[in-house]
């Protein structure tokens, strides 16, 4: 590709392109797979604007993908409609995926963003008893 | 697969079924619309070119101008041809995106039926909305009668659509004046006017799945200087040797001769009038008058006001004595645009000429031969004397005591 060092030099009509090259089939592919371009956002990490991160308890994950479907950074990664992890490189931190997880305790917790991961773990809610119902 | 239709070789059109016809030869693969007065009969008539079977295409009734024009920048983006038409306010409220139309390099046909711009709101003619796109990077085409509607029209799209320039145009008619004048049109075949426009090219087109591409993308400090830079570059370089290479073809296939500049009588004349639309054929009614009587009268028509063709319309002008600069749009707290342009563009040549600004015609006012001829015997005295003899910038069919400035 050439160096964009001049007005002369880029490609016209305020344009990016997001992949390196043609691509085929991208939808079928994995995001890690694809060849984005050095423009994609996908290329940016953005772990910095977060100030608290969510935390991934897989044993309390029902895998309803309500985190997925809402996250709007696509920064829930799931294969074959099984959570697997978080993508803290695009993830900002806004907690939306903590407020939808139906679980009890929740499998999705925010905590600050210096806080280590096992530690976290360790120290997850339990399963509160059902209080028995009042007559 | 269209239906062709069969011309007679001299149709009888106005100037907006000119621009329909055009846009029909054109294949026009899609056409955004929101109509207004006066050039609703251009999509009014193109759509029903498409309901008849005489056009392969999209026709998209938005909720405004500016919906239409939205809607025409995502169909450009997308890789077709497309077209649309608006006046006056309607011109308005596309401003914002007909920016967005040049800096995206989307070479989308626009016909501005030029239309006042209220308030008072008015629907006749004047050059207000053609003004106000007069930054928006977009070509400018001026046409003076259906005829020119009709054969501007096939050439921006081929100079628009041309891969070195990629950049939106406007072919502005008269309001009524033009627009629902009926006049003799003489016709190119479909097939001829088609191939005379080209078939589309697509340039980094949405919908090439393989190269997938982002459209309008942002840039600060960091690249929008050199965008716009690229960009002016493309249409002060490229768009007027591309015109000429059009009007060229165009005459060898039709005889009819266009130039960047349009100059009437001009060889020798010591007193000019520039104008544009309508106003121009009828100054040229007048210097043959004049030159009966001995006086060497000329007009000078603007034919591509954007981009502006300085150095052509310097060359032009710059032997007469007097000039006289006419706009017909409110100039607002100024000279007119066009004598700001046009002095501008003599300020740096060796001409002695006297420059000043006529305001006429405004919300449809009609501009008489009487009001043309006394226009020129100021001009002539002003030649005579060397130097201005009267005020500057001065309003003509006027009603009430003489309005003038500077």
């Amino acid at each position: 590709m050439e160096m964009q060092n001049g007005w002369n030099t880029f490609e016209i009509g305020t344009i990016l392109r997001p992949f390196e090259g043609s691509v085929t089939d991208v939808a079928n592919t994995l995001p890690e797979d694809r060849s984005y371009s050095q423009s994609n956002s996908y290329s940016a990490s953005v772990a910095d604007w977060r100030i608290e991160k969510p935390i991934f308890h897989a044993e309390h994950c029902i895998d309803c993908q309500f985190c997925w479907i809402y996250c709007p950074d696509m920064s829930i990664i799931s294969r074959d409609k099984k959570m697997v992890s978080i993508d803290y490189e695009h993830c900002k931190g806004c907690g939306i995926c903590v407020e939808v997880c139906p679980t009890t305790p929740k499998a999705l917790l925010m905590f600050p963003e210096q806080q280590d991961e096992t530690q976290a773990l360790s120290q997850w809610p339990q399963k509160e008893k059902k209080k028995a119902k009042d007559k | 697969m269209a239906e062709t239709m069969e011309l007679r070789d001299i149709e009888v059109w106005d100037g907006n079924m000119a621009a329909s016809h055009a846009l029909r030869q054109a294949q026009v693969d899609v056409v955004a619309a929101y109509p207004i007065t006066p050039s609703t009969p251009i999509v009014e008539n193109y759509g029903s070119f498409m309901a008849n079977g005489y056009i392969d295409g999209e026709y998209v009734m938005a909720e405004s101008e500016h919906g239409a024009m939205s809607c025409c920048i995502g169909a450009a983006a997308a890789g077709g041809r497309v077209a649309t038409a608006t006046s006056s306010q309607g011109f308005a409220l596309m401003v914002e995106t007909l920016y967005s139309a040049s800096g995206m390099r989307l070479p989308i046909l626009l016909n501005v039926v030029n239309r006042a711009i209220g308030a008072p709101l008015n629907v006749n003619g004047d050059h207000s909305d053609m003004y106000m796109g007069r930054d928006s990077g977009w070509i400018q085409i001026d046409c003076y009668n259906p005829q020119d509607v009709y054969d501007m029209n096939l050439v921006a799209f081929r100079v628009a659509e041309d891969h070195d320039v990629r950049l939106p145009a406007m072919v502005h008619q008269d309001g009524f004046m033009t627009s629902h004048t009926v006049q003799r049109v003489k016709t190119l075949s479909d097939d001829i006017a088609y191939n005379f426009v080209g078939e589309f090219n697509p340039m980094n087109d949405m919908l090439d799945l393989d190269n997938p591409v982002t459209h309008g993308v942002q840039t600060e400090e960091d690249w929008h200087y050199e965008h716009k830079a690229r960009q002016h570059h493309a249409l002060m370089s490229n768009v007027l040797p591309k015109i000429q290479e059009a009007f060229d073809e165009l005459e060898s296939l039709t005889g009819r001769k266009y130039n960047i500049v349009e100059g009437y009588n001009m060889n020798d004349a010591e007193v000019a009038i520039v104008c544009m639309g309508t106003s121009v054929e009828t100054a040229y009614e007048v210097t043959k008058e004049l030159r009966e009587q001995g006086i060497k009268a000329g007009v000078v028509g603007i034919r591509i006001f954007r981009p502006f063709p300085l150095e052509q319309i310097s060359a032009l002008l710059k032997e007469c004595k007097a000039i006289g600069i006419l706009d017909r749009s409110s100039p607002n707290g100024t000279v007119g645009a066009l004598y700001n342009e046009i002095t501008g563009a003599l300020f740096n040549s060796d001409t002695n000429a006297v420059v000043n600004n006529y305001i006429y015609g405004l919300g449809g006012r009609d501009l008489t031969k009487t009001s043309i001829h006394s226009i020129y015997r100021q001009l002539h005295e002003n030649a005579q004397a060397g130097h201005l003899t009267t005020p500057l910038q001065q309003f003509i069919g006027l009603r009430g005591p003489k309005l003038s400035f500077f």
